[in-house]
């Protein structure tokens, strides 16, 4: 029974209100130490011109964001599979394939239509019928 | 002794019932819960927050998608690599960033149990929401007087409308923060300040979360 256990955790952090473990100084900087890092590359990255390809430096920097994101949410916003009986992450995976879909699938479907409404396709579709 | 008093119906885990012997009700007047956790989820509350915070990032999601359709439609206007003035956002992110940490320092005061600590800390934390808005704010005067405004092109109203509903965010943030100062003067680190210092702690981490997207999304690669 997962869900007792979670509860006696709840209970053995008295005068802290929530399942999450108590936070630590050592958690907070190394989020912070991480984060600065991850913050940091990026922008030298782009003002640098380190990287010759605007698409090579476009990727790595999400790649790096998206990596600051995941340092954020578990040093700072303490996220993991056990608080709130792994509610709080259910909801969390829920929310992220959400949002790929909508910002993939916006990007995706708009990129190609843009490409389909292209003068010379029209002109195409009019000639060929 | 619980079954025999009801024969056909035995407990789940989610029911929370209260069953009284039938003959026995002279003995104790108190209802008996079968169910042996807290009938409510311990935190209530906090996941309530977090689910608001879910679908405020969809938000977010829709807004990212408008400016990532949007992004390069200049229309004749200004790009972003003209625009942006990436030092201005570098600090901008400086400040959003050591305004975490030092939430994170108000957190730690409090659960030491030192109400001074945790107010310092906060203030700081609102000082340096108050500097991230105020080089926003900045920012946005200096667009909108360069004739960059957001009716300008597709690029620049998806712009103003992703950043500036972060902004909007921070600033309910600090207003909030503010509350929380006075709630704490008032009435010290009690459960309910504890619990309220808790959301705000996860709506501030949050908006750094949402801005490492914005920097990243927008304006790094905007100037790419």
């Amino acid at each position: 029974m997962s869900a007792n256990h979670n509860h006696a955790h709840g209970h053995d952090a008295p005068g802290h209100e929530g399942g999450h473990a108590p936070s630590t100084f050592k958690g907070y900087m190394t989020g912070f130490i991480l984060s600065v890092i991850l913050t940091v590359i990026p922008f030298w990255l782009v003002m640098g011109n380190i990287i010759e390809s605007p698409a090579t430096t476009g990727l790595v920097i999400l790649l790096i964001g998206a990596m600051q994101m995941v340092v954020h949410m578990i040093y700072f916003l303490h996220m993991n599979f056990r608080s709130e009986g792994g509610w709080t992450m259910l909801a969390l995976i829920f929310t992220v394939v959400i949002v790929v879909i909508a910002m993939a699938g916006s990007l995706w479907v708009m990129y190609h239509m843009n490409t389909n409404m292209m003068p010379h396709m029209l002109h195409d579709m009019t000639s060929g019928s | 002794m619980l079954k025999m008093s009801v024969p056909c119906s035995l407990p789940t885990m989610s029911d929370t019932t209260a069953i009284r012997h039938p003959g026995a009700a002279s003995q104790s007047a108190a209802p008996e819960f079968l169910v042996k956790e807290d009938h409510h989820p311990e935190n209530g509350t906090l996941l309530g927050f977090w689910i608001y915070l879910m679908s405020d990032c969809l938000i977010f999601a829709c807004l990212f998608a408008v400016y990532g359709v949007q992004g390069r439609s200049y229309a004749g206007g200004p790009s972003g690599a003209e625009l942006f003035e990436l030092p201005l956002v570098a600090l901008n992110t400086a400040m959003l960033l050591l305004s975490s940490i030092t939430y994170g320092f108000a957190m730690l005061k409090s659960q030491e149990n030192k109400l001074g600590g945790t107010i310092g800390w906060l203030v700081i934390t609102g000082l340096f929401g108050l500097a991230f808005l105020s080089l926003e704010i900045y920012e946005f005067a200096h667009l909108i007087h360069i004739g960059a405004g957001p009716q300008s092109s597709a690029f620049l109203s998806a712009f103003f409308t992703l950043v500036g509903t972060h902004g909007l965010h921070v600033t309910f943030g600090v207003i909030w923060l503010v509350t929380l100062l006075f709630q704490l003067k008032r009435h010290g680190l009690i459960p309910e300040n504890r619990r309220r210092l808790m959301c705000l702690s996860m709506f501030w981490h949050f908006l750094d979360v949402v801005w490492i997207g914005v920097f990243t999304f927008v304006y790094l690669m905007g100037v790419l």
